[in-house]
């Protein structure tokens, strides 16, 4: 283990190198500066390749190639260089490979500024390009999380073959905590990739597609994926509980929200009012059995997001009416306060 | 149906073989169509460089889509215009692989510019065939970037009108201005004499590779005689009368030579 003091932008970039990143491909855009400029001065060092391609949709098709040729991969962009990727992780998705793309989410939409939000929640978690796929969508609330959420989007995403997402925000990149830090994985124990392109010595060709223009066939492609989500939905499902036994109200908050939901929390419990959290880690696949689970006696499940609320829609499916759905968002890179959610809390509370 | 014998008859010698590194798929591209013999020449360039068990093609979106399936080489198929970042994502990962990518026009001078234009900025060692059709032909013949002043097409029903679309876009000459392309030229294929030039220029390409020379690109300006409604042999004139009057033949750029 090495303890570092680091920034999220920066843990994540040193946790993905010690992942055994190989190639990492960029297109600059605020507020994720810190982890491009981390991996150009570190990653060339320690054997990887860094590119400043021409554009984000430059980028995940560089992805897309070092993926395909059997590498450990990676980008990362803010929303709207998020959004020209879209059609390069939809193609990820459909050829089946593994890859790492970290969101550092902006207030949107279009250019929108460069302030904190949670605003690409549903662009990440369903889908976000064409077709019918999912991504793994991690969400860290903290900088040694971010740091070790990494590593395990790396880890799914080589399992299942399915492109993973680090979704946090503006905040978490900015902020500095200690982190500890394992040392680099070993390359023998990254998985085989027999399927990749490494030129077909001894072996039949391998080919890397999306596409299959006979309808049955591309339907059984479908179906391999849609099984392999159900797979994860089963094995990868990852929350945080906090003070649910005897919940009276419960919040439902991930990333940087959900850090701050633990600090309503607890005030909220000074002030004799039973509040909880359910911070889920994976959006995708998202926590709905331990919700639904909450919600059969806790008669209050509020979502606090920083956005018009794109979760909530998910806790409400979560919920299905067994409890009140109420939520709290703020818009534009708005951050409330922690005496802010409170008072939504106490209102809910005892409304 | 009486089937072609593939038996050499007495007192003859078979002197026309099918590449090893072409498969057994049948093209799935219409009769006369230059994307078949393009195909066949990269093929016998890899024969002749030994390098089958260490190449990776690029398929684009377009009539080629189906590229991977005529090869006995590892093969990624990009999305549409994306095939040079895709190369240089293949290239960078794993530099002891030849990594070529097949575009055309609409692919690699429309959709794909800003791609093809900064690989071939960064020397990227990589190699790239462009057939320039001067037609979309996968989606039903529309106007090309590539589409001459005048020329039907289901997009120009009255025939390019550059007022309103603009010129034919000369991509080569676009590219050879950049300091960091290797090799840059422009070759056709509708006559036995040409193809022997495209067949050299395709060679360079990938030797250039092998010796580290950086970006190397070869135009082929093909004929599409489905979309230009003529047969074969007078879409081939029609390349020659036409196409190489806004295309002209010959070597654009070649570093150090
Ligand atoms: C993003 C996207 N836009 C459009 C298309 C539709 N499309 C498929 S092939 C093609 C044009 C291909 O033309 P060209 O590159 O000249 O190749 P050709 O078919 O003539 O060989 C288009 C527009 C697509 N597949 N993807």
């Amino acid at each position: 283990m090495t303890r570092m003091l680091l920034r999220g932008n920066e843990a994540i970039a040193e946790a993905a190198i010690r992942s055994g990143l190989k190639c990492y491909f960029c297109y600059p855009i605020t507020p994720q500066g810190e982890l491009v400029e981390y991996m150009a001065r570190e990653l060339p060092k320690r054997g990887g390749v860094f590119l400043q391609a021409e554009s984000e949709v430059a980028a995940i098709n560089m992805v897309y190639g070092a993926a395909a040729a059997g590498v450990r991969t990676m980008t990362s962009s803010s929303s709207p260089g998020i959004s020209l990727k879209q059609e390069g992780i939809s193609y990820l998705a459909g050829a089946r490979l593994p890859a790492v793309i970290v969101n550092m989410m902006r207030g949107g939409p279009g250019l929108g500024n460069i302030a904190p939000a949670q605003g690409d929640y549903f662009q990440a978690t369903k889908g976000g390009g064409h077709g019918d796929y999912h991504l793994i969508v991690l969400a860290p609330s903290t900088v040694p999380e971010a740091a070790q959420l990494v590593m395990l989007a790396f880890e799914l995403s080589d399992r299942y073959r399915v492109p993973a997402m680090i979704l946090a925000d503006g905040m978490l990149g900015q902020m500095m905590e200690p982190v500890e830090l394992p040392p680099p994985v070993d390359p023998k124990g990254i998985p085989q990739r027999p399927w990749a392109v490494t030129g077909a010595k001894g072996r039949p060709p391998n080919v890397i597609l999306s596409f299959d223009l006979e309808p049955q066939r591309l339907k059984e492609m479908n179906l391999v994926l849609q099984e392999t989500y159900r797979e994860i939905e089963r094995n990868e499902v990852r929350w945080e509980e906090m003070a649910t036994d005897d919940a009276q109200i419960l919040i439902v908050a991930y990333g940087t929200m959900g850090r701050i939901a633990k600090t309503v929390v607890r005030r909220a419990r000074k002030e004799g009012i039973r509040a909880g959290l359910l911070r889920p880690i994976t959006l995708w696949p998202f926590p709905y059995e331990p919700i639904r689970r909450l919600s059969e006696r806790v008669p209050t499940v509020l979502t606090v997001e920083l956005s018009a609320g794109q979760m909530w829609e998910d806790v409400r499916l979560a919920v299905e009416g067994r409890a009140k759905t109420p939520f709290y968002g703020e818009l534009g890179g708005v951050v409330p306060t922690p005496k802010e959610i409170l008072s939504e809390v106490k209102r809910h509370a005892t409304g | 149906m009486p089937q072609a014998s593939t038996q050499v008859p007495e007192g003859y010698v078979k002197a026309f073989f099918r590449p090893r590194s072409l498969s057994d798929a049948k093209y799935t591209y219409c009769p006369g169509c230059h994307h078949g013999i393009v195909g066949r020449l990269i093929a016998e360039a890899i024969d002749e460089l030994g390098i089958q068990d260490r190449t990776v093609g690029i398929a684009p979106v377009g009539c080629a889509v189906f590229l991977y399936q005529f090869y006995r080489v590892d093969f990624v198929q990009a999305a549409h215009g994306r095939a040079c970042a895709v190369a240089t994502g293949i290239k960078r990962a794993n530099p002891e692989l030849v990594v070529f990518s097949y575009q055309g026009d609409g692919d690699l001078a429309a959709i794909g510019t800003a791609e093809t234009v900064h690989a071939a900025n960064r020397g990227e060692n990589i190699t790239v065939i462009f057939v320039n059709n001067q037609v979309y032909g996968m989606t039903g013949g529309e106007m090309a970037p590539t589409t001459l002043p005048g020329q039907r097409t289901t997009t120009t029903p009255e025939g390019r009108d550059v007022r309103l679309t603009g010129y034919p876009l000369r991509i080569s000459e676009m590219l050879a201005q950049l300091d960091g392309p290797a090799y840059i030229t422009r070759q056709s294929v509708h006559d036995v004499r040409h193809i022997q030039m495209a067949r050299r220029a395709i060679l360079k390409a990938f030797r250039n590779q092998l010796e580290g020379k950086g970006f190397s690109l070869v135009e082929i300006v093909a004929a599409c005689p489905t979309n230009l409604k003529l047969p074969p042999p007078q879409a081939n004139r029609w390349v020659a009368e036409n196409a190489l009057k806004y295309f002209p033949l010959g070597d654009l750029k070649v570093k150090g030579g």
